[in-house]
């Protein structure tokens, strides 16, 4: 009897298979990956289904962070992708993957660490001379090592601090060949500094359990600090220094090379990102009253207020 | 502590408020992992009972193997499937990456060591005068496996419900290869990691005890079948 039952369910399981599909019914569906940043801070909640609304077009997120989500671009498995590591994507563009890039929005990273300041950083500009005291005082700091673009930029600013470094380089095989993966860090690895290897919300998380210092985004920062009912421990100790500027583009992928892709569909979006409409639902999303993306073109979201 | 009182009564609210958005990612979960453990039991029964009925050759050897493979780890299956099913990989052409379909392929891999392994576990416990009873009395193979599989259900039903753990509670094959897409993807375990991964813990646990509720449920059904002889 019972047995019956469960057969049935199973069954049952397997017959709601082909109905509730994504994409199908009147909506045309992307596919796009992104950063966790982008999904993490909320705004993309606001900004798709705005999309939607006017277009008809839906838009699936698959956020990881930026080196994963190029890399889903690379293999063609999405129709656009929406990340932060100016230097890859301008790449990314130029070897054939992406069609072009457009400039959505910038944030800051900021470094950000715990009240007591061991390394005396507080309210310095030059964000490598914070790291060089961080390097200097042993002040325990997490890395996201994870080749995202906040782990990117952290092993820019460490080139630039004149602290020794170690230039390691994983090498790995791709399409048969030798291809060698950078990784930049300064010595002590696992003493103070630790690469955990994780997206940006699980590392303050770690770095506040830790009372250490980390770059992060200010957009998943402002989440993590007001967004949530206990604030995060951590202060913003370093930020404004031009070096820690932090766009953020949009990259439909190339039709040339990846003839299956919806291009025109993906096109749509990414302009419609730069579009006053767009640029105004960035401009004026909110975390706890404070503004967490800038528009990269504010001249046409004004015009579109 | 007033952490855990605040996350499991987040988990009651967010029940009875009916979210649409909460009973969607439950009835992806549930769909996935149960179709993925119907098809694993309907290969992997079988091949157990084939398995421990017979005598060949490396039967010993294929044995263990199966039972080192119970200790697959998912990013494995997750990864070698990735591989397979990107856009670039052998099988690209045919869109799977990313679907709820492909979610399915690397759980049903991931168990069917484990079915088959405990079907032959529960089979070979099974006296084999039952078999040749069976058989003495006029029965065919088919009907000789049902008098075995009554005797042995409870093993099996426990080989079941195992792979319905496993699958309903793991994360890395959902996360490679169905991206946590909101709407499409997304399952509980994914959700709960994003929460994580968002910081809002409260909501991230209480997912979690909404998972051990509906696994409590689907499991206190099964162990009535273990129980029952009415087949």
């Amino acid at each position: 009897m019972f047995f019956r039952v469960l057969i049935s369910v199973f069954l049952a399981s397997l017959l709601g298979w082909s109905g509730t599909s994504f994409g199908v019914g009147k909506f045309m569906t992307l596919k796009m990956s992104t950063t966790t940043s982008t999904e993490n801070s909320g705004l993309l909640d606001v900004l798709l289904p705005e999309f939607t609304k006017k277009t008809g077009i839906r838009i699936m997120v698959f956020a990881k962070g930026t080196g994963a989500a190029i890399h889903d671009g690379m293999e063609g498995n999405v129709d656009l992708i929406f990340v932060h590591a100016k230097k890859r994507e301008e790449e990314f563009v130029a070897k054939g993957y992406g069609a072009y890039r457009l400039e959505v929005m910038y944030n800051d990273f900021v470094l950000v660490g715990p009240s007591s300041d061991p390394a005396g950083i507080r309210g310095l500009k030059d964000v490598a001379e914070a790291f060089k005291r961080i390097a200097l005082k042993k002040a325990l700091f997490i890395s996201r090592g994870d080749q995202s673009g906040t782990h990117i930029k952290e092993q820019e600013i460490w080139r630039k601090t004149g602290v020794r470094l170690k230039e390691r380089s994983v090498v790995i095989f791709k399409g048969g060949r030798k291809k060698a993966i950078p990784l930049t860090h300064p010595e002590g690895l696992g003493e103070w500094y630790l690469s955990i290897g994780q997206g940006m919300g699980k590392t303050l998380t770690f770095a506040e359990e830790k009372r250490a210092y980390t770059l992060t985004d200010r957009g998943t920062y402002l989440k993590f600090k007001f967004g949530r009912a206990i604030g995060l421990a951590l202060e913003i100790l370093c930020q404004g220094d031009p070096r820690l500027h932090n766009p953020y583009g949009v990259i439909p992928l190339n039709p040339n090379r990846f003839p299956h892709v919806k291009f025109a569909q993906a096109e749509r979006f990414a302009r419609w990102l730069v579009s006053p409409q767009g640029q105004g639902i960035i401009g004026s999303y909110k975390i706890a009253g404070r503004q967490v993306f800038f528009p990269a073109h504010p001249f046409s979201a004004s015009m579109g207020r | 502590m007033e952490f855990f009182f605040d996350s499991l009564a987040s988990a009651f609210s967010l029940l009875a408020s009916l979210d649409p958005e909460l009973y969607f990612i439950i009835y992806v979960s549930l769909k996935v992992s149960l179709s993925s453990t119907l098809l694993a039991s309907m290969v992997g029964i079988p091949a157990g009972f084939l398995i421990s009925l017979n005598q060949f050759p490396g039967r010993r050897a294929l044995i263990t193997v199966l039972n080192s493979l119970m200790a697959l780890p998912t990013v494995v299956v997750g990864l070698t499937v990735y591989a397979f099913i990107s856009r670039r990989g052998p099988l690209g052409t045919l869109e799977l990456l990313y679907t709820q379909t492909a979610m399915v392929i690397g759980q049903v891999i991931l168990i069917l060591p484990i079915v088959t392994s405990l079907t032959i576990a529960a089979v070979t416990r099974v006296d084999d005068l039952y078999r040749k009873t069976a058989m003495t009395l006029g029965a065919g193979t088919f009907q000789t496996w049902m008098a075995i599989f009554r005797e042995a259900r409870f093993g099996i039903v426990a080989a079941v419900i195992a792979s319905f753990g496993r699958v309903i509670a793991e994360i890395g094959i959902s996360m490679m290869l169905g991206g946590n897409a909101k709407g499409y993807t997304r399952t509980m375990t994914t959700a709960m990691a994003l929460e994580y991964d968002k910081g809002e813990f409260v909501l991230s646990v209480a997912l979690g005890l909404v998972l051990l509720l509906i696994s409590l449920a689907v499991n206190a059904g099964l162990n009535r079948i273990q129980g029952s002889a009415g087949l």
